[in-house]
């Protein structure tokens, strides 16, 4: 957006100009702490469709500032933080939660540490196993021939095949 | 285990068969050489895969999926562009169009909106109705863009403070809606038009939902 591109560009050249506009400007905050508070809890979860690595509480984007406002509006007008999340989710969609809903689409997602987790302890305790029974193949698999050199080398003799 | 054992008793019988004991070993080790090369190669396909798509466009990463895809159009009150003497767009225009209609966000500031203009101005030469709102516009400026590329909107209304374009889910100018005879959004683009997608996806659903 070219516009947010013009306020970015204002912002690095005019620093102390720039601030007072910038991310919580005290002009958008409400009165009331308590109301404020809740406002940035919400404001956290929401994503900023321009600066998508960005809360709306954290964006200086345009949109990110209307989307402020919004929550505040609502929240003063007595919405519950449910209220207010829903009525952002329902014009963006999942994109908008930081924190993505659990739903088919997402259940991959949400299941892959546990899955990863899963799968590494497993592959640990296969390695593990095979590695015991192998010790234990070892062990078990001299033959005759096998015991003899062993007591030739132990003897000091040496292998008798190199010899 | 029993497995294991099974394999033991059996080495143990005679020398000709201890000797496939270290080879199987070798085997089953084998897919720890494998697997990260396998892995590695799948990461390969995956990353082609994206990178193709962003370049054909078929697939952007940054790229917001309309919630409003299949629902009724939202409800909104737009004033008309002060002084542009096309009619004010009504929520009622698109409640049920006798053909499908495009809504189309845009404002004079916004530099893909030049670009994909013509194409505008195309789609309603070609009797498609292409309904406007100005986005975050002084309607001088928005004027001054319309006299100068021409003005495809059979309706315009002026969204000043932003609100009805959140009501859409509009992230950025231009986007453009398709409305279907039932008053349904049935395609969202973000970003210009430009005469491919006008070509490849926009022409068909016109002629999908007519």
């Amino acid at each position: 957006m070219m516009l947010l591109r013009a306020v970015l560009l204002l912002a690095l050249l005019f620093p102390a100009t720039a601030a007072p506009a910038a991310v919580g400007d005290p002009r958008e905050r409400l009165a009331d702490p308590a109301l404020e508070e809740r406002a940035q809890a919400i404001g956290r979860e929401l994503r900023c469709l321009v600066c998508q690595n960005q809360s709306i509480e954290d964006s200086n984007a345009d949109l990110a500032r209307d989307l402020r406002l919004i929550v505040r509006e609502r929240l003063a007008a007595g919405a519950t933080d449910a209220q207010v999340v829903r009525f952002v989710h329902d014009r963006y969609g999942d994109f908008v939660l930081l924190r993505p809903p659990v739903t088919a689409a997402t259940a991959l997602l949400w299941a892959a540490p546990a899955l990863m987790l899963a799968g590494a302890v497993a592959a640990i305790l296969i390695a593990r196993r095979r590695r015991r029974s192998a010790g234990e193949a070892e062990a078990a698999t001299l033959t005759e021939a096998e015991r003899a050199r062993l007591a030739a080398m132990e003897s000091g003799g040496g292998d008798p095949r190199r010899s | 285990m029993s497995d294991a054992t099974g394999s033991n008793t059996s080495t143990t019988t005679g020398a000709e068969a201890a000797a496939p004991s270290p080879p199987r070993r070798v085997v089953g080790r084998r897919w720890m050489l494998y697997a990260p090369l396998a892995l590695a190669g799948g990461a390969c396909l995956g990353f082609y895969a994206m990178l193709r798509g962003m370049r054909s466009g078929s697939y952007d990463p940054r790229g917001v999926p309309s919630a409003l895809l299949g629902r009724a159009a939202p409800e909104f009150e737009v004033p008309p562009v002060e002084g542009s003497n096309v009619p004010a767009l009504a929520a009622a225009d698109l409640r049920a169009p006798d053909r499908p209609v495009l809504v189309n966000f845009w404002a004079s500031w916004c530099l893909p909106c030049v670009a994909e203009h013509p194409m505008l101005m195309r789609l309603a030469r070609g009797g498609t109705p292409v309904f406007g709102i100005n986005y975050k516009d002084r309607p001088p400026d928005a004027r001054a863009f319309l006299e100068r590329h021409g003005n495809p909107f059979a309706k315009l209304g002026a969204d000043a403070p932003g609100r009805v374009a959140i009501d859409w889910g509009v992230y950025g100018v231009p986007e453009t809606y398709l409305i279907d005879k039932e008053g349904v959004i049935r395609w969202r683009w973000a970003g210009p038009i430009t005469p491919e997608v006008l070509d490849n996806d926009l022409r068909p659903l016109l002629r999908r939902y007519a």
